[in-house]
């Protein structure tokens, strides 16, 4: 019994949360898109979908919620085939959409409460989850304020409660924190974080590669309606060939600074930027900078590592 | 969904859109109320006492049936149009969709806050009309049955109206140019008695004449038109709508992409 129960646990286990196979979508218009797409993502999961505007990433997320009809291929969310048995595959989703979609006249905890009701909840309880998520996400305060009364990052907040109130499995946000200041998108990544260390799978569209490196372990980039990449963040950046620093320097820099096998550019009188390709130690620049005299009293990168092979691979494909 | 689970969704719409029309009551309880003590004193107490009797009734209790009609069609209708529709404005109907409540759910709890704020108007105009005028009720069997039937349809029509509005002018378009004229050639200010044998035929075409002729009957005994006639054409009429709202709901047409 106890064996039967292990496989039982391990099998289901091993079923993604999200399995889309083959997927596309035209529109009226003739657009292609979704060019027969093939993803897959595992349960607990922190997982990126990323793309340039107009790549597919909204449209993939409206198939998986309903909103966008798909015109051929799979989509299983946790087994379950959405063409065989929608209703069962949405109690598991929980979306957070890229524009604010609840009535601006309703209170905060009215919308939260409602949407618990559309998944069937007693009223009882949906209070109960509604006081929870509104808590958790620090907006308990506003529960009786008209949403429209918010701040953006208040309303981004609502949303994910709105969104978590079922308690789904797997949780979709579309650009979570567009608009939302540093300190709050801060909290909104611990939120995160904890409710996927706490078993619920996300897949996060971000156009902060940042906050996608600082997140999620897999990640896909998607472009003109096909995938382009789909590893772990690890392995991606792995590849990366080249990455520029930027140093700011105690003294002025020289107007030419030369290190044999670097590109050494200076932007203005303090800072320089070195581009270290794969394979090259910047220790050599450090020490070269030293044996000229220049003192470095801090060091960045110039843009996110993600960053960079992101455009690398969007070019690339395009 | 279980059925159980499918109740919670049909009441939380429900509780809803009766929330959503009692927070702007000025907007949706008032006016009838006003506008039909106006029809009462105008049409009823002033011009009424001239025109004598009608149908065997004064005029004042022959017209407010009619009204009390008036008032559940098009406020059946407006409930359902404004409320649909602003949700597709600002897309918090996608709460809905992208929940698990089937769709005849969603069109039930559409249909059923159209129905209360129907009755809730009718009932608020049948007690102003009771300042003008005493009526004792012929059949309330007919009363209720016609009531509820109306509601349903125009919350039906309101509702299929909404699905293709692609802006405030096209839910005010049907209401003024359709609704409104066919209310008032629907006989509740006269009888068909009045009107040339070819008009009263064409007036036959309009199945506003079926409903107020029906609840007239149910209130004061007298009607233009056969009774079971009158119910076959409404309950086909709401057939109809339920059926192609379920059809506008499956399809996704201007809901889903």
């Amino acid at each position: 019994m106890a064996r039967f129960i292990q496989a039982r646990v391990f099998r289901e286990t091993m079923i993604p949360a999200l399995r889309i196979e083959n997927l596309s979508k035209v529109y009226g218009n003739g657009f292609a898109a979704l060019k027969g797409i093939n993803l897959e993502v595992q349960q607990g999961d922190f997982f990126a979908l990323l793309g340039p505007n107009g790549a597919g990433k909204s449209t993939t997320i409206g198939i998986i919620c309903s909103l966008v009809a798909k015109t051929a291929g799979k989509v299983s969310v946790f087994d379950v085939d959405i063409d065989r048995d929608f209703a069962a595959a949405k109690k598991y989703i929980g979306i957070v959409p890229q524009e604010f979609n609840f009535n601006q006249f309703e209170q905060a905890r009215d919308i939260v409460i409602n949407q618990a009701g559309y998944y069937g909840l007693p009223r009882e309880l949906a209070a109960q989850r509604a006081e929870k998520y509104l808590k958790a996400l620090g907006i308990w305060d506003k529960r009786d304020v008209p949403s429209r009364m918010m701040s953006g990052g208040m309303k981004r907040r609502l949303m994910i409660a709105r969104a978590l109130v079922h308690e789904p499995k797997l949780l979709i946000l579309d650009e979570p924190t567009a608009g939302v200041d540093i300190e709050m998108r801060r909290s909104m990544w611990d939120f995160l974080k904890k409710i996927n260390a706490e078993g619920t799978t996300i897949i996060l569209t971000t156009h902060y590669l940042e906050e996608a490196e600082a997140l999620c372990r897999h990640i896909a980039i998607i472009n003109k309606g096909e995938i382009v990449e789909n590893s772990s963040i690890k392995s991606l950046l792995r590849r990366l060939k080249r990455e520029t620093f930027v140093l700011d320097t105690v003294e002025e820099a020289p107007e030419c600074v030369e290190i044999e096998g670097f590109v050494v550019r200076r932007t203005d009188s303090n800072t320089l930027e070195v581009e270290v390709e794969k394979g090259q130690y910047i220790n050599q620049v450090f020490d070269e900078l030293d044996r000229h005299g220049i003192h470095i009293s801090s060091m960045r990168n110039r843009a996110n590592r993600l960053e960079e092979m992101f455009v690398n691979l969007v070019e690339g494909a395009g | 969904m279980t059925l159980a689970e499918q109740y919670v969704a049909f009441m939380t719409i429900v509780r809803k859109e009766i929330k959503r029309y009692l927070r702007i009551w000025t907007q949706t309880l008032l006016p009838s109320a006003i506008t039909m003590s106006l029809y009462f004193v105008i049409f009823g107490t002033l011009i009424g006492s001239r025109i004598g009797e009608m149908g065997g009734f004064t005029y004042m209790q022959f017209v407010v049936p009619g009204l009390i009609m008036m008032a559940i069609v098009t406020n059946s209708y407006s409930n359902v149009v404004s409320s649909f529709f602003g949700s597709k404005f600002n897309n918090s109907v996608e709460e809905l969709l992208v929940s698990p409540t089937p769709n005849y759910v969603i069109l039930l709890g559409y249909v059923v806050g159209g129905i209360s704020r129907g009755i809730l108007v009718a009932v608020v105009v049948t007690v102003v009309s009771l300042f003008f005028t005493h009526l004792h009720i012929h059949s309330y069997f007919v009363v209720v049955v016609i009531v509820l039937m109306t509601s349903t349809l125009f919350a039906l029509a309101g509702f299929i109206n909404a699905v293709y509005a692609n802006n405030f002018d096209d839910i005010s378009i049907i209401p003024t140019f359709v609704l409104t004229p066919l209310i008032y050639l629907g006989g509740v200010f006269y009888s068909m008695d009045l009107l040339p044998d070819f008009w009263a035929g064409v007036s036959r075409l309009n199945p506003l004449v079926y409903v107020v002729n029906a609840f007239r009957y149910g209130v004061l005994g007298v009607s233009d038109v056969s009774l079971p006639l009158a119910f076959g054409m409404i309950g086909m009429f709401t057939v109809l709508a339920f059926a192609f709202s379920m059809h506008l709901l499956n399809s996704g047409t201007r809901l889903r992409q």
